[in-house]
């Protein structure tokens, strides 16, 4: 996405600031901006929700229909989640096929859900190896300040958490809905993502685009109920030593625990 | 995501994997440098069944010009895979999968290359993948890297990459196909090894802290080995029998 373009000025008083392990906007190295969630947004969705986190907006939608499965996978139900940045988030965005920065976003928020197995899919047949319900989770930057990965990945899970799906019924082979009844999805854990970057020799929850713009490097973890990690992804120009790495981790889990609350109250569970 | 039913035993109670290794054994390596006429770089690597092919061009005027970087040169890097490099043909398009290795490929191999000497320039790395096995972008990455040292770039260190993973509940080296298919995680690393920096990590799948920092130091040794080997072929495209 939009790398933002800081001026050396800015970059400077950021690196000065974190040599007392201050930030920009005042917030402590491990503490993410605030977090904002209002699910059922979108009625027409059959699950939704507007996240905020700082000044990064991102609205996210869940469609859910009968589908045929993937081949090598009939035994279960389908789930895709995608992610873009709309022209109206940032003036750098232009209108077209997604770029390479884009696409990352919506695999790794796409992985994280998915490695976690927060939906049991195969509860989600509606006959083996022909019919299943696929879950479609699309989700649209609206605004940006940075770390678009963990407010997609936040509004993705608050909207599966806040989804129903309708009930169908196989019948001479085809799925008939049947209208007024629907189920809660099966959910097994509940999947959060925290981004830091690296600037320097410091470790920043949640960078903001200022930061986002002067990181060395970034990484996004993303945790599970149990505290476990479930996936990564590593980024930017830079690296991290193997200690950085395992500080990560653990900031990842301690910072995951207190996020999973806030989703956790808003998704209704 | 859940571990399917499976048939293949992927380590069984001599802790031997599906393919004979034991837990911390890599399959084979062959790396040879200097493979292309053209290119100004080139490595062909084989890694398992991988086979790869990777070749660097530049530093070289960018194209299109508004790309160039004024204080400094830009990599470019495009991973590939031939449409019969897997058993179900793959359409020669670059898919979602290929833009997003070719990125992660890109920024693990930035931190090494001494861009600010080439300011608007630019550096293209090409990676084909000719057939495709467990850990092809670990694969790729180390004959990219070893393409850039023949093509006399200026580098901080070399880059090698090795996938760990956890199969049958244990932490193993250098995940293949069927044990990335069939196993619980996969995360490959890459590491410059002098400077002990850690340029790419990816995870797939479900690790207890325990395990992710054991995970970690697993994919390192494996990388340490990878630079044996990297050392070895350009040691034997410059110094060797060969060499002229």
């Amino acid at each position: 996405m939009t790398s933002a373009i800081i001026d050396d000025l800015k970059k400077k008083k950021i690196t000065a600031l974190l040599k007392d392990g201050q930030r920009i906007d005042g917030r402590a190295l491990d503490e993410p901006r605030q977090i904002t969630i209002d699910t059922g947004v979108i009625p027409k969705a059959e699950g939704s929700a507007r996240v905020r986190l700082g000044d990064t907006e991102v609205v996210c939608g869940i469609k859910i229909q009968p589908d045929k499965p993937f081949p090598d996978l009939g035994d279960r139900g389908i789930f895709i989640c995608t992610a873009e940045i709309m022209p109206l988030a940032d003036p750098t965005v232009e209108t077209g096929p997604p770029g390479e920065e884009v696409i990352e976003l919506a695999r790794v928020v796409d992985r994280g859900i998915r490695e976690s197995g927060m939906i049991d899919l195969t509860q989600l047949v509606l006959q083996k190896n022909k019919t299943v319900i696929g879950i479609f989770v699309d989700n649209s930057v609206t605004d940006y300040d940075g770390n678009l990965f963990d407010a997609c990945s936040y509004a993705s899970v608050a909207s599966i958490l806040s989804c129903k799906i309708p009930k169908w019924e196989m019948k001479d082979d085809a799925p008939i809905k049947v209208d007024g009844q629907v189920i809660d999805p099966p959910i097994t854990t509940l999947p959060v993502s925290v981004t830091m970057a690296r600037i320097g020799d410091q470790i920043l929850v949640d960078p903001n685009a200022d930061e986002w713009g002067c990181m060395d490097a970034r990484i996004t973890i993303t945790t599970n109920s149990a505290g476990n990690i479930c996936a990564i992804q590593k980024g930017g120009t830079d690296g991290f030593t193997q200690e950085q790495l395992v500080k990560c981790g653990q900031i990842s889990i301690a910072t995951g625990a207190k996020i999973r609350e806030i989703i956790k109250k808003v998704g209704g569970s | 995501m859940g571990v399917k039913k499976t048939d293949i035993v992927l380590l069984d109670d001599k802790g031997i994997r599906c393919d004979g290794r034991t837990i911390d054994q890599p399959r084979r390596i062959m790396i040879k440098a200097g493979v292309l006429k053209n290119a100004n770089g080139s490595a062909y690597i084989e890694f398992g069944e991988n086979k790869i092919l990777a070749g660097v061009f530049g530093p070289r005027d960018v194209h299109p010009k508004h790309l160039a970087n004024t204080d400094r040169g830009i990599l470019r890097c495009r991973y590939h895979m031939q449409p019969y490099s897997v058993s179900e043909r793959k359409n020669p398009a670059p898919s979602r999968r290929e833009i997003e290795i070719s990125k992660v490929i890109k920024e693990a191999l930035e931190p090494a290359v001494m861009l600010e000497n080439f300011p608007r320039t630019v550096v293209d790395v090409f990676i084909e993948i000719l057939q495709a096995d467990g850990g092809s972008r670990c694969a790729a990455l180390d004959a990219a890297a070893v393409a850039l040292a023949d093509a006399g770039i200026p580098m901080r260190d070399m880059v090698s990459a090795c996938a760990a993973g956890k199969v049958a509940d244990t932490i193993v080296l250098d995940i293949n196909n069927e044990e990335d298919q069939e196993g619980q995680a996969d995360m490959p690393v890459a590491l410059m090894p002098n400077l002990g920096k850690i340029t790419l990590i990816q995870l797939d799948g479900v690790l207890t802290p325990q395990e992710y920092e054991k995970c970690i130091d697993t994919a390192v040794s494996g990388c340490k080995l990878v630079y044996e080997v990297q050392k070895n072929a350009l040691r034997d495209k410059f110094f060797g029998d060969s060499a002229q």
